[in-house]
């Protein structure tokens, strides 16, 4: 079975000529993962996509027409970027719009995910919760304060949307290797085989030399094992290549979790097929015992105004402690008792400092000339964090620092206005498992006429 | 004494979720790949000091098929999180530069 992934994320992009090379050799199934958590938690909050509607529409009109044309049916997972509800409808409406300009009639599976809260409040009271980590918790008050849940559905829901026999599945979030998984997995393929070849693939072409998510690229399933075949002509998928993917974004490159099992990739053997296709072999899978879904949650905590300056004065620098402590102290006394210093955060951000690292910093010298300074507020509103951070750049850009010779002005704006209103700003309320008996049941598959 | 920097093809760090940062340390010539290894300098306890974390909940996981060395620990603050440094988790690795490998 040939699985084809266009790339890595749709609306990165990927070469025609990668395109027309894959449709050449008939793949069975075509797939693009719309979406990532890595660009953070605003996405799924906001209702928004973090790649642009002009690049996913292009990345679709160009493949989309081809699949449906040839009856190959054409996946898109984690829809609009973050797989919820406004996401869903976004990615919808630029394929209503392709099927208009190109006169396309057809059946689409769309794959609902996105959970009410009142269905996680019980999830959560019943103890079927789990952490995935040691630092996020959620409470009933992360609950209250979340804007969205998404669950992320596994190969099963895909897989009842295949068995329909519509022409474009369209996912709201999914685990990434089950948008190739589904396929091979329905026709009987060997799951440890399957789940590994489709974890590689789904980041394009990234397993590849030289790797880039932007680009094609071709799984080859066989009885007892996988090949893994670049579009490109520039790329090579060697064994090592293929081997130091799995390294890329997991904790450990023998054992990768998903929600519905483990794979087991300790006795895999990475070879060459040829000098630029890699075959795998001997990867296991272990299905989990207990069904689980992973949920993620997006949780408004506040707004955020900002500003950035810069800092050329080698006197100030040496002082940057002093400045910064007393903004915060002068910011806290000028409101006093209207705004209580617990009601927003101030934060400073001081690249050439330890912006970066923070702690983490090996090196506590400040050898720079420059200090490139952001002073950042969030508050309960807009408007309250545009008033904090005004008046905490208007003191910087003051103060009599110990030993200031310039005493016309501390920093150098950029631009004017100088103070930013970014919006809301979100965190992960959510990165848990949910206990359930059938994992595949809440994702509910509706099928419109496009 | 060469410096990680130095020895290593490929030094990088990324998210592994939003709760977790990982560091992967890859070589391109087996002997040196083995020449880390056999060093122990890359150790939960060095890691521990140098990131100030939990040994409890650091990873470190010898990857011979592509030669490399994998480093897992958890992030200090969650992806995207009020006073994250790096949403993306792509340059946390300066701890690991100038470590020096016998």
């Amino acid at each position: 079975m040939k699985v084809m992934a266009l790339n890595g994320i749709l609306g990165y992009g990927y070469p025609l000529a990668s395109l027309e090379k894959g449709l050449a050799e008939n793949p069975d199934i075509i797939g693009t993962d719309a979406g990532s958590k890595d660009p953070g938690p605003y996405y799924l909050g906001a209702g928004v996509s973090f790649t642009s509607r002009s690049a996913v529409k292009r990345d679709l009109e160009l493949s989309m027409p081809e699949a449906l044309k040839r009856n190959i049916p054409f996946i898109i997972g984690t829809a609009g970027g973050s797989g919820g509800e406004p996401h869903l409808k976004w990615n919808r409406e630029i394929i209503q719009e392709i099927a208009r300009e190109k006169n396309l009639h057809f059946h689409m599976a769309m794959i609902h995910a996105e959970f009410p809260k009142e269905y996680i409040r019980k999830k959560l009271r019943g103890g079927k919760i789990k952490p995935m980590g040691p630092n996020l918790a959620l409470t009933e008050r992360d609950i209250d304060e979340t804007v969205r849940f998404v669950g992320q559905m596994g190969s099963e829901p895909l897989i009842r949307a295949l068995n329909i026999g519509v022409g474009v599945i369209l996912a709201g979030r999914s685990s990434d290797p089950a948008i190739y998984a589904a396929l091979p997995l329905m026709k009987g393929y060997d799951p440890g085989l399957v789940w590994h070849a489709s974890k590689i693939i789904e980041c394009g072409a990234l397993c590849a030399i030289p790797g880039t998510t932007s680009d094609c690229i071709m799984a080859h399933l066989e009885k007892n094992y996988f090949l893994l075949e670049p579009l490109n002509p520039i790329r090579k998928c060697t064994p090592m290549s293929a081997a130091g993917h799995t390294l890329y974004e997991q904790p450990n490159p023998y054992y990768i979790y998903e929600p519905e099992g483990m794979m087991d990739l300790s006795q895999s053997k990475y070879e060459a097929y040829t000098d630029s296709i890699a075959k795998v072999s001997g990867s296991k899978w272990i299905p989990a015992r207990q069904q689980t879904i992973k949920i993620e949650g997006s949780a408004r905590y506040g707004y955020r105004t900002i500003s950035i300056a810069g800092c050329r004065d080698p006197l100030m620098i040496e002082e940057i402690d002093e400045v910064t402590n007393y903004v915060r102290q002068f910011t806290v006394d000028n409101f006093g008792s209207r705004i209580s210093p617990t009601d927003y955060h101030m934060l400073f951000r001081l690249y050439g400092k330890d912006a970066v690292e923070g702690d983490w910093e090996p090196q506590k010298k400040i050898t720079s000339q420059e200090l490139g300074i952001i002073i950042e507020v969030v508050a309960k509103t807009q408007e309250m964090a545009d008033d904090i951070c005004a008046v905490a750049r208007s003191t910087m850009l003051h103060y009599h620092y110990t030993g200031r010779k310039a005493t016309a002005g501390n920093l150098a704006f950029p631009y004017s206005p100088s103070d930013i209103s970014m919006g809301p700003a979100y965190r992960f309320s959510a990165y848990h498992l949910v206990e359930l008996e059938d994992a595949s049941e809440p994702f509910k598959i509706e099928v419109v006429k496009v | 004494m060469p410096k990680l920097i130095d020895l290593a093809k490929v030094l990088r760090s990324k998210n592994a979720g939003p709760l977790y940062v990982t560091f992967d340390l890859m070589f391109d010539k087996k002997e040196t790949y083995e020449r880390v290894v056999k060093s122990g300098v890359i150790n939960s306890k060095l890691i521990a000091k140098l990131f100030k974390s939990d040994e409890k909940y650091t990873e470190i996981v010898d990857y011979p098929a592509a030669l490399s060395v994998k480093i897992t620990i958890p992030r200090k603050v969650v992806g995207g999180d009020l006073g994250d440094r790096d949403v993306y988790g792509a340059q946390q690795y300066a701890p690991l530069l100038d470590l020096e490998i016998k």
